[in-house]
């Protein structure tokens, strides 16, 4: 006589502990999507400058004087992130504040910044098809920021009511997450528009 | 007061004090506000089904008129105005407003019922994926009543589409209303993702699970990644149109090319998500009626996973005729002939599980058994596209329509009619009859044949696909007769198909828990299941829980009757990703208005976005994100934050 098996955990946890919830899995999916969609966007770039006559980009050495900088303060703002979450899970609830905080206005001034760079550039959406990649995909890039920025102030408020604990807190862990990769993709992002003009492509 | 972190679930068997309790629960409340605020995984499969099959019934009167206008050499029934958006239209009805969707519903409907699983992962998820496909649906629609469908073929090429040739609303209705749908399709691809990792029945590892999981979760990683390259192709399409941007215009330095990569990035790994899961129903629901287990489940399971491997790699097949350089012709078209192996391992297996069975010759037989030569017929014609130099005679010949509707009708509107028969009786607690069924499956599948079967000489002879009148050359007069009157037979078919779904919902027999003595969990619950699926969570013990007395073995038993009550809330189980060991207690969110809000917010984005209506992009825009942030605000009963604290 075979026997039936039944399943009788014991102790399990009750909705999401840590970062261990269908939460997380979520998030994940989000950030494999949208992934997908940059990395179409870039794409689009690469493909339309192999196969564009030569002089296709209109700037053959991008001006590093803002990016760079900003690149850095976006991704300084990232650590910020990290380092409130990490006070979550010590229970520093000032210090989350703080650090949720301070990846707010860096991210906030690298999107005023990149405004900046906008406005000084001597070309338009409509000049050519280079142009408007320049623009969409920036553009593209500062409305992520710009998501993420609401994410940040979501959290923290929240943080500020005392929603989260050490082992309560995936909605934190999933924000700080969706922040990195916003940074992340800015790298990408950075590097194609800013740096492969130096290395010849498009030229 | 703290709640706890950890629990031991109780054990036991069903009651009706239990069954009271889960009924509380989990029941959708009845009148207006259940109906707009349900996440109910069952009402929204029935939804994505009803809906799909109005597209679908919607493209085939486009289809019909146009096969009025093509019935004779010289007719002018249409103007070619008229007619390039009947066939854009039913393009795009056919492909985005029902294949997909009417799998969305089944999976939606079956998911957690083949899972031992009481929800989706995200059932507000579930309900937005619903909402938006219908809001889409209607954005798509209301171009095309108004005059301004879109009139550039399914894959809408530039520089035709581009505003210089083109100047009307219609791209622009296409272009928003596929970045729209793309939410959708997205949203419901992540759900069935997570809820495959992480809602199976406790020993459900994943070589358990049934092959309809397998295809609809292959095709939901494909959707994942490649919807973006076309929600972006047509957003990019739409500032080239409004704002003066040059993607895709040569004068500007764009790249009319890219068009086409984007679009087939997309559309080749798409056409795989809106079959694999139909391949599956019929691995699942053949061998139900061949009265053994299916034939080579892991080679089946793994060629379905290994076709869309495949299927990212082939898209320049649609592109052999643009002039691309010959080396990339080579790869793209060998991997276009790879891709058969895959396909014919599904094949065999089925044939095989017919011959070593006992088949009950039922309608869903019919319909699942002529899938495969229907397969075979469009699976040859399409590997001989593969091939460059045959490509180059054959594109955008009425070849190519006919091969493609072999696949599309032949491996998904076929098996999902099967499906009906198949489903209907756990769906509704009633059969659908047997003898208009016969009616129906005949009528269909000597219509289809007759119409699409002599399509292909037609585009030997060299008949151009897209004209909306010919002249009698070469013959193509009576081969086009021939496909208009095969047409309207299978219109007929399709139709008593429709009477037969309406008459049985009153009048069919009564069907009991599993009526077709079939092996998976969603036959162990009782036909409507209720609102909870499962009284007690089963424990899964091999892939056939309820044929396992008979299929021999030495094997344990799977319990299906004693197992994990979870009634302290509206509460399933999370299990780990490979083999599906209990690891979490999941809380499920109540019915939400928020899903609907979302859905009208952006639908009021989006017409916005179409009319340059900016304060109605505002005003859309604002109630999306306040229904995002209703929704995703932490809730002590979901655990997602701490309960109010000092």
């Amino acid at each position: 006589m075979v026997e039936s098996v039944i399943s009788a955990p014991v102790n399990l946890p009750v909705g999401p502990i840590r970062r261990h919830g269908i939460g997380w899995w979520g998030a994940g999916t989000l950030i494999a999507s949208e992934g997908a969609l940059f990395a179409y966007l870039l794409f689009a770039y690469y493909y339309t400058g192999a196969t564009a006559p030569a002089g296709w980009v209109l700037e053959s050495a991008p001006s590093l004087k803002l990016a760079l900088p900003n690149t850095l303060l976006l991704l300084l703002s990232s650590v910020a992130a990290w380092w409130g979450e990490q006070g979550i899970l010590q229970g520093a609830r000032a210090r989350a504040l703080l650090g949720f905080g301070a990846a707010f206005l860096l991210g906030a001034v690298f999107v005023a910044v990149q405004l900046l760079e906008w406005r000084a550039k001597t070309y338009g959406i409509g000049t050519s098809s280079y142009a408007s990649l320049y623009f969409i995909t920036t553009g593209f890039h500062i409305a992520h920021v710009i998501v993420g920025l609401v994410v940040l102030i979501a959290i923290f408020a929240w943080t500020a009511l005392d929603y989260f604990s050490a082992r309560r807190r995936l909605v934190v862990s999933a924000g700080v997450l969706y922040w990195h990769f916003v940074d992340a993709v800015w790298l990408f992002v950075f590097t194609t528009y800013y740096l492969t003009p130096y290395l010849g492509f498009g030229r | 007061m703290m709640q706890p972190e950890l629990r031991t679930p109780t054990v036991g068997i069903d009651s009706s004090e239990h069954a009271a309790r889960l009924m509380h629960l989990w029941e959708t409340s009845s009148g207006w506000k259940g109906f707009f605020t349900t996440v109910d995984h069952k009402q929204i499969g029935i939804r994505y089904i009803v809906t799909a099959f109005v597209f679908l019934a919607l493209g085939g009167v486009e289809a019909l008129l146009m096969r009025v206008q093509l019935a004779g050499p010289n007719l002018s029934l249409l103007t070619p105005n008229e007619y390039n958006q009947l066939f854009s239209t039913h393009g795009m009805t056919m492909i985005f407003l029902y294949a997909s969707p009417i799998l969305s519903g089944f999976s939606n409907y079956l998911w957690p019922l083949l899972l031992g699983s009481r929800d989706m992962a995200f059932p507000r998820l579930n309900a937005l994926g619903y909402w938006i496909y219908l809001a889409s649906g209607l954005f798509l629609y209301a171009g095309f009543v108004t005059g301004n469908g879109p009139n550039d073929g399914w894959f809408n090429y530039v520089p035709y589409a581009a505003r210089d040739f083109n100047p009307g609303l219609n791209e622009d209705f296409y272009a928003l209303g596929m970045v729209f749908l793309g939410i959708s399709t997205t949203v419901g691809a992540a759900n069935f993702i997570v809820t495959a990792f992480r809602t199976r029945a406790p020993g459900m590892s994943l070589n358990r699970v049934p092959i309809l999981v397998w295809g609809t979760l292959t095709a939901s990683v494909a959707n994942l990644v490649v919807v973006p390259a076309v929600s972006l192709a047509f957003f990019l399409l739409w500032t080239d149109r409004q704002f003066g941007t040059h993607f895709f215009d040569s004068a500007g330095g764009g790249q009319p090319l890219l068009w086409q990569h984007l679009f087939w990035i997309f559309g080749h790994p798409w056409v795989y998500a809106i079959v694999l899961p139909a391949m599956g129903m019929v691995s699942d629901g053949l061998p139900v009626f061949c009265r053994r287990p299916l034939v080579g489940y892991s080679l089946v399971a793994l060629s379905t996973v290994a076709t869309m491997i495949f299927g990212f790699g082939v898209w320049v097949h649609h592109m052999f005729a643009t002039g691309l350089p010959g080396l990339g012709l080579a790869f793209f078209s060998g991997a276009s002939f790879a891709i058969v192996v895959p396909s014919a391992v599904a094949v065999f297996a089925w044939i095989a599980t017919i011959r070593l069975g006992r088949p009950v010759v039922t309608t869903a037989f019919l319909f699942f058994a002529s899938m495969i030569l229907l397969f075979v017929i469009g699976g040859v014609s399409g590997f001989m596209t593969a091939s460059v130099p045959v490509d180059l005679q054959l594109t955008d010949t009425y070849f190519v329509v006919a091969h493609l509707h072999y696949v599309l009708i032949g491996i998904n509107v076929f098996p999902v009619v099967g499906a009906t028969y198949f489903w209907f009786p756990k769906m509704t607690g009633r059969f659908l009859d047997e003898k208009l069924g016969r009616w129906n499956f005949w009528t269909m599948f000597i219509g289809f044949n007759l119409a699409f079967l002599p399509m292909h000489l037609t585009g030997l002879l060299g008949m151009p696909r897209r004209v909306y009148t010919y002249a009698d050359y070469g013959g193509w007069g009576t081969l086009n007769l021939i496909t208009s009157v095969g047409s309207f037979v299978f219109a007929v078919g399709v139709l008593l198909f429709f009477v037969n779904v309406i008459k049985s919902l009153k009048h069919g027999a009564v069907a009991g828990k599993n009526p077709w003595d079939a092996p998976t969990l969603e036959w162990s619950t009782s036909s409507p299941p209720p609102p909870y699926n499962f009284a007690v969570i089963p424990t899964v013990a091999s892939r056939h829980p309820l044929w396992e007395g008979r299929l021999g073995g030495d094997g344990a038993l799977s319990s299906l009757d004693r197992g994990m009550m979870l009634d302290h809330g509206k509460e399933t189980i999370g299990t780990s990703a490979l083999d599906a060991v209990p690891d979490m207690v999941l809380e499920m969110p109540a019915d939400s208005i928020a899903p609907l809000l979302l859905a009208v917010g952006l639908s009021g984005l989006f017409v916005g976005l179409l009319l340059k209506f900016w304060a109605l992009v505002g005003i859309g825009g604002a109630i999306a994100a306040l229904a995002i942030l209703a929704w995703l605000w932490p809730s002590t009963e979901l655990r997602e934050r701490e309960p109010a604290r000092g």
